[in-house]
């Protein structure tokens, strides 16, 4: 179990995820393999149904019932350098883990902070029970990381409760809950999504900044392919449970691999472009609509869809392939992209 | 752009001075929208922008009297709505229609499809009798769905189908002039740019006249020929997409364009990130209400509410040191 190359801190190996309901089984996560690097960030990107989020549930072990791991494996090297497969860590075990080595941050973050507590007591509680120290160090604790994470008059703010701040406040007192412990790796499943533009821009600044400064190696789970061209080293490309493109982000903007990647590339609208003494431009959106986890086509699972589709691609689930140095692409015709 | 003869004419929609206060707690007022004035010229997509509490979604359903404006004026084809009767109102309900945000609340999950349409058909007495299944049918076959739908219930159909159908509603009516409140936001990248299209494609064949609500800049600069752009219930730049997005002239039209995320990590950009957030419409800042996100406020700023001054052909911004920002190359 210690097959992991010294710069990698998380290795996620043929999940499958499982969601088992009166005999009926929906493969929300099917054979999803990528790799994190040490102190870099990987980015998850799909669209609703994807599997991005069952995935990073998955990896925290947070999955509810009928959602269940049936296979694969989640090496994670911890702190003391032990590899350890999350997948079959017992409960008692991953609850070490979870919060003081990997923390997550969600998507809203009002749901996640309770309303009847001050953020103050909130992130005191993380640090009490994780760390040996009375209620002044905590105190002192909670106050340098508000500071950290950029709250104005932290000494003040600590004693606010969640519903007198700001969606913006929110998240930045969310992401202080989970670098309370200094966590080795943070999962941040879609953490702008429910912001403003210029808020979400300084959440992300935000993150780069504590990870140069804490050293820490992000997962980012996002729908979003701007967001992931500002925050990303390599980029995971999820469509109906399954990794179907997988490369750095220089690579993958610049050449994709696979017709869903360029689909969504194209679907996106990009205000970088130049538009001047040019026609209004149209997006070129991808047809049909993301099939359902439970009645997927045969073959590839995106060929319904697909305007590159020939019959061979109804023969069967295509593999991964190698599609230049570290680029990967879940495509039979990957070769004529 | 889409140069039709029309443009050029008397604006379809002139909405003047429009405010929408709302009693607060504690005796306060929010000041939802205040002094709102822009126009809609006729045949074109006039994008309505801002973030959460910018007020875009209250002033959008102002026009239609979804919700009752505090003051001003919405003259629509030279008739004042909010002069109008309900009873009055409701009969230019025909000529204004709303598309909602959200495709799952906005349809009742207990009729069918052809109920749905049928009420809006209904609600103004058109394609009665036999005419109606094949009314219908147009509706549907125009929002690219096929005629079979007409018998399903919304759940049997994804975000971006509903969508389709709010719109299906929408053109029942035949309307002039729709209200589009965040159309696409909802709903996934690769099916926001299907209804884009679709908007775009129907707006052209029909010649409709569209009021694009939207928090996402970028999706605006595809679809809209003009755009207003809205912070804390002001009106802080609007003007024809070409001029304001080529050449933001208000500090915060640029730092929304600046920090909106570009798909290619090689884009290279002066970025202008904004300080804090907005501040509460119940208390907002005197003078320019942007002022305390602004990096380039000064003393003035407090002191003046700036107005939306003409700064170039049907460009206008509401900052008062616009053309000191422009000369020391900032804007």
């Amino acid at each position: 179990m210690t097959d992991l190359p010294e710069d990698v801190i998380l290795s996620v190996e043929d999940l499958q995820t499982h969601f088992v309901f009166r005999g009926f089984v929906a493969r929300s996560v099917e054979g999803v393999t990528f790799s994190l690097t040490r102190g870099k960030t990987a980015a998850i990107v799909g669209e609703s149904g994807s599997g991005k989020s069952v995935t990073s549930l998955s990896i925290m072990r947070l999955l509810s019932s009928p959602g269940q791991i049936a296979g694969g494996r989640i090496l994670y090297r911890a702190r003391d350098g032990r590899v350890l497969d999350l997948a079959r860590l017992s409960a008692r075990e991953m609850r070490r883990i979870r919060g003081r080595e990997i923390a997550m941050i969600f998507q809203e973050p009002m749901t996640s902070l309770n309303p009847l507590f001050t953020v103050g007591d909130q992130i005191g509680e993380m640090i009490t029970l994780h760390q040996p120290v009375g209620r002044a160090e905590a105190r002192r604790q909670v106050i340098e990381l508000l500071d950290l994470v950029e709250i104005p008059a932290a000494a003040t703010r600590l004693d606010d409760y969640p519903h007198q701040m700001s969606g913006g406040m929110r998240q930045r007192v969310m992401i202080a809950l989970a670098l309370a412990c200094r966590p080795s790796l943070l999962i941040a499943d879609e953490p702008t999504t429910a912001l403003d533009v210029t808020v979400q821009a300084q959440i992300l600044d935000l993150l780069r900044r504590l990870q140069s400064e804490l050293g820490m190696s992000i997962l980012f789970i996002t729908h979003n392919l701007g967001v992931v061209a500002e925050i990303a080293h390599d980029v995971v490309v999820m469509y109906a449970g399954r990794v179907v493109e997988q490369a750095s982000v220089r690579t993958l903007f610049a050449h994709q691999k696979h017709p869903y990647t360029k689909g969504l590339l194209a679907s996106t609208p990009n205000p970088g472009r130049d538009l001047a003494g040019s026609e209004r431009q149209r997006l070129t959106p991808i047809p049909g609509t993301v099939p359902s986890i439970t009645a997927l086509p045969p073959g590839c699972v995106f060929e319904p869809r697909c305007g590159y589709a020939i019959p061979e691609c109804r023969a069967g689930r295509p593999p991964l392939f190698p599609a230049g140095p570290d680029h990967f692409s879940r495509c039979i015709r990957h070769e004529i992209m | 752009m889409s140069a039709t003869p029309a443009q050029d004419s008397a604006p379809l929609l002139r909405v003047e001075g429009l405010k929408k206060h709302f009693p607060g707690r504690n005796g306060g007022v929010v000041r939802a929208v205040e002094d709102v004035t822009f126009s809609v010229r006729r045949g074109t997509i006039t994008g309505l922008v801002g973030e959460s509490g910018s007020g875009k979604t209250t002033a959008g359903r102002c026009l239609l009297r979804l919700v009752e404006p505090t003051g001003g004026k919405a003259v629509f084809d030279g008739v004042d709505l909010f002069g109008l009767s309900p009873h009055e109102m409701k009969a230019y309900r025909r000529r204004l229609q709303i598309i909602f945000q959200d495709p799952y609340s906005s349809l009742n999950p207990r009729m069918r499809v052809s109920g749905i349409l049928g009420e809006a058909l209904d609600a103004h007495g058109l394609a009665r009798g036999k005419q109606r299944p094949a009314r219908i049918a147009e509706l549907l076959t125009m929002v690219g769905l096929s005629p079979e739908h007409a018998r399903r219930f919304p759940h049997e159909f994804s975000g971006g189908q509903r969508q389709r159908i709010g719109i299906a509603r929408a053109l029942a009516v035949e309307p002039d002039f729709i209200v589009a409140d965040e159309p696409v936001s909802a709903l996934d990248v690769s099916v926001q740019a299907q209804i884009l299209n679709l908007m775009q494609d129907l707006q052209q064949s029909l010649g409709l006249t569209i009021l694009f609500v939207a928090h996402d800049l970028t999706v605006v600069e595809y679809l809209c020929d003009d755009v207003v752009v809205m912070y804390l219930g002001r009106i802080m730049e609007s003007g024809p997409s070409r001029s304001v997005y080529a050449r933001p002239r208000h500090p915060y039209t640029k730092a929304l364009l600046s920090t909106a995320p570009v798909p290619d990590p090689d884009f290279k950009r002066e970025r202008l990130i904004l300080n804090g957030d907005i501040p509460s419409p119940l208390d907002p800042p005197s003078g320019c209400v942007f002022r305390t996100r602004c990096p380039y406020a000064g003393d003035a700023c407090a002191e003046i509410v700036p107005p939306l001054d003409p700064i170039g052909p049907s460009h206008a911004s509401a900052c008062i040191r616009q053309t000191e920002l422009v000369a020391a190359g900032i804007l």
